[in-house]
């Protein structure tokens, strides 16, 4: 066993802090009072080759393990949620899912712009009626000979807007319940897409949420990602390496949240010394920093598993179960470390806090996670 | 063209510096390592110019004076661009020791940069010293490079305004900030191919040190800072007067 990072791994977390703390922190407040997409950034964040990190070199990606992602997504995380969310959505749920099931002509074709960040892609799962329980797909994808007729409409979907590429998951054979669902990679541009208005959110307002409506919209059936009705598998098994990304992000906010205190307890006065040699709050901040370190152990344990192999559902679904719990927990304590300075937007930790509630929801709730982990249990 | 950077391995800048029992020691325990900030920048603009259209650069060396555990600043270096790196592979003593070491590899460049100072022991000596023993022009506080058809063009900031030189090659240029605006962040791709570039360690030559450390005194300690409320200027001056004793 080995807790040391390589020196890869450090410098990529490095250059992830530099970016974060460098660039984004620069207009984080104004994107999120303007719920503003930091279209420039993720610019850079390509460029640097952060849009497609564990993508083979020869599609165009950075070839980083697990570990080095999980990293990464923490420091940007620190800084700026939304920014990160962006990272994650196209890393985890549409470029893994491409590279790990896509045919050659698909990963030539879709996973090299999206993997080098040249565009950006999306994954349309949730509906209006169909959120957690994912089996319950509305939206048709109709068996068309040589392509599928695709109508219904997509919820809560992160970079609906500034996405070129879509990853649907829709039912062709409602009969055959989850086995009759498909995994279809659609351009956006395609006739008879449309969005609805941007969602007005309570964090993470830089990253687009809008919902996305098809109206007898024709996918080619070589759009297809695997066989026939493997559709539910393909998006399960996304949504589980989507798990450790978005886990890592609730660590960032976290830790994030724990270093602002850290640093304003150091400085704050009250009672004549520093809050820092109150033990009220000396306390809280040990508290904060073992759940930090905890949640982000289960997040490196996952991304090693995946590194090396070997199943990692159930770890990735306890990392983002206990770090997205943790993280409305700790960035709830920071706001009170702060008192009325943490509760107006200048000190950043109550917008850490309106993010920290997103990882709670999206991508599988913490009660999901408990179902994932509690059916292992018990089987 | 080939252009050689010099790249000092430091302490990072939020260290708290610690010395050991007998005080002529810097502590290095759990210090984290960078490239000195100058050096840094001066890589920086030798990548722009590497990569400005019709450059005649081939290729960008880096070198240190350091043991094997700063071979990861070498290659953050790497990372960032530099072609190859050059590591002599003993302790950086002294400013004249460090620059007889680097002579023995910086032979052969057309354009050597080097920071003004190392952000750690701030001797700035090296560069000056190295121009000397390998018998090529230096020019010191340069704050600006271009290459113009081949030509050299150094700005330097100097007492009042600046200076523009018109220089030939080869030249050791000794920068300061203001080379190039900020240092760049490694991409992904850069930190994964680091290790497969070339890094040559050559052992070091007998040299003499010139200088030794006789006891390093930490600064005092910041006396406490005393708040006077707006509406009290007279006990301000009073203050001032009498216990900062500056008026």
């Amino acid at each position: 066993m080995n807790f040391e990072y390589s020196e890869e791994q450090l410098m990529i977390q490095q250059a992830a802090r530099d970016y974060a703390q460098r660039e984004l922190i620069k207009d984080v407040l104004e994107r999120d009072a303007r719920s503003e997409f930091p279209a420039e950034h993720i610019k850079n964040l390509a460029s640097l080759g952060f849009m497609g990190m564990m993508v083979d070199p020869k599609y165009d990606g950075s070839g980083l393990d697990a570990i080095s992602y999980v990293l990464a997504i923490e420091e940007l995380s620190k800084i700026d949620a939304s920014a990160s969310v962006i990272v994650s959505v196209n890393n985890s749920l549409v470029c893994f899912g491409l590279e790990k099931f896509g045919t050659e002509e698909q990963k030539q074709k879709y996973l090299r712009p999206l993997a080098s960040g040249k565009k950006i892609g999306a994954f349309l799962l949730s509906e209006p009626e169909a959120g957690s329980d994912a089996t319950s797909q509305r939206t048709l994808a109709e068996d068309k000979g040589d392509y599928y007729l695709v109508n219904g409409t997509k919820n809560w979907i992160t970079n609906a807007n500034s996405a070129s590429t879509y990853i649907l998951i829709a039912q062709t054979d409602p009969d055959k319940k989850h086995k009759g669902i498909n995994a279809l990679i659609v351009d956006k541009n395609s006739p008879g897409i449309s969005l609805g208005p941007h969602e007005d959110k309570m964090g993470m307002r830089s990253s687009d949420t809008h919902s996305v409506m098809f109206t007898d919209v024709k996918v080619p059936k070589s759009n297809r990602i695997g066989e026939d009705g493997f559709g539910f598998k393909f998006a399960m098994q996304v949504l589980e390496a989507g798990r450790i990304g978005i886990a890592s992000q609730a660590v960032g906010l976290a830790s994030g949240a724990l270093e602002r205190s850290i640093a304003y307890s150091k400085e704050r006065k009250a009672f004549g010394t520093v809050i820092a040699n109150h033990q009220s709050v000396a306390f809280k901040l040990a508290e904060m920093a073992v759940k930090v370190e905890n949640a982000r152990n289960l997040c490196l344990k996952a991304a090693w598993l995946k590194d090396n192999h070997q199943p990692y559902g159930i770890a990735s679904a306890m990392a983002k179960q206990y770090a997205a719990d943790i993280a409305m927990e700790v960035t709830t304590e920071a706001v009170q470390i702060h008192g009325g300075y943490g509760y107006v937007k200048e000190y950043h930790v109550e917008r850490l806090m309106r993010e920290a509630k997103l990882t709670q929801i999206y991508e599988g709730t913490s009660e999901i996670q408990k179902i994932v982990i509690s059916r292992d249990l018990l089987k | 063209m080939k252009i050689l950077v010099l790249i000092g391995n430091v302490p990072d800048t939020t260290t708290k510096v610690k010395f050991n029992a007998d005080k002529t020691a810097f502590d290095t325990n759990g210090v984290q390592w960078i490239i000195n900030p100058w050096d840094e920048l001066a890589l920086t603009r030798a990548l722009e110019l590497k990569e400005a259209a019709g450059s005649t650069i081939e290729s960008i060396f880096v070198a240190n004076v350091g043991r094997s555990e700063t071979e990861g600043t070498l290659r953050k270096a790497l990372a960032v661009g530099a072609d190859e790196a050059i590591r002599v592979d003993t302790d950086p003593k002294d400013a004249f020791y460090v620059a007889s070491q680097l002579a023995q590899v910086a032979k052969g460049f057309d354009l050597i940069f080097a920071g003004i100072e190392a952000s750690d022991y701030n001797g700035a000596a090296v560069g000056g010293m190295l121009a000397e023993l390998l018998g090529i022009q230096s020019v010191s506080a340069v704050s600006g490079i271009q290459i113009e058809s081949g030509n050299l063009k150094i700005s330097r900031e100097i007492d009042g305004g600046s200076q523009t030189l018109a220089m030939n090659l080869p030249l050791l240029a000794i920068v300061q900030k203001g080379i190039a605006k900020e240092p760049r962040i490694p991409a992904m791709r850069g930190i994964m191919m680091a290790r497969s570039k070339k890094l040559t360690v050559v052992a070091p030559m007998e040299v003499e040190t010139l200088t030794s450390i006789v006891t390093f005194e930490s600064p005092a300690p910041k006396a406490a800072c005393k708040m006077v409320a707006e509406d009290q200027a007279r006990e301000l001056i009073r203050l001032l007067h009498e216990e900062a004793k500056v008026l």
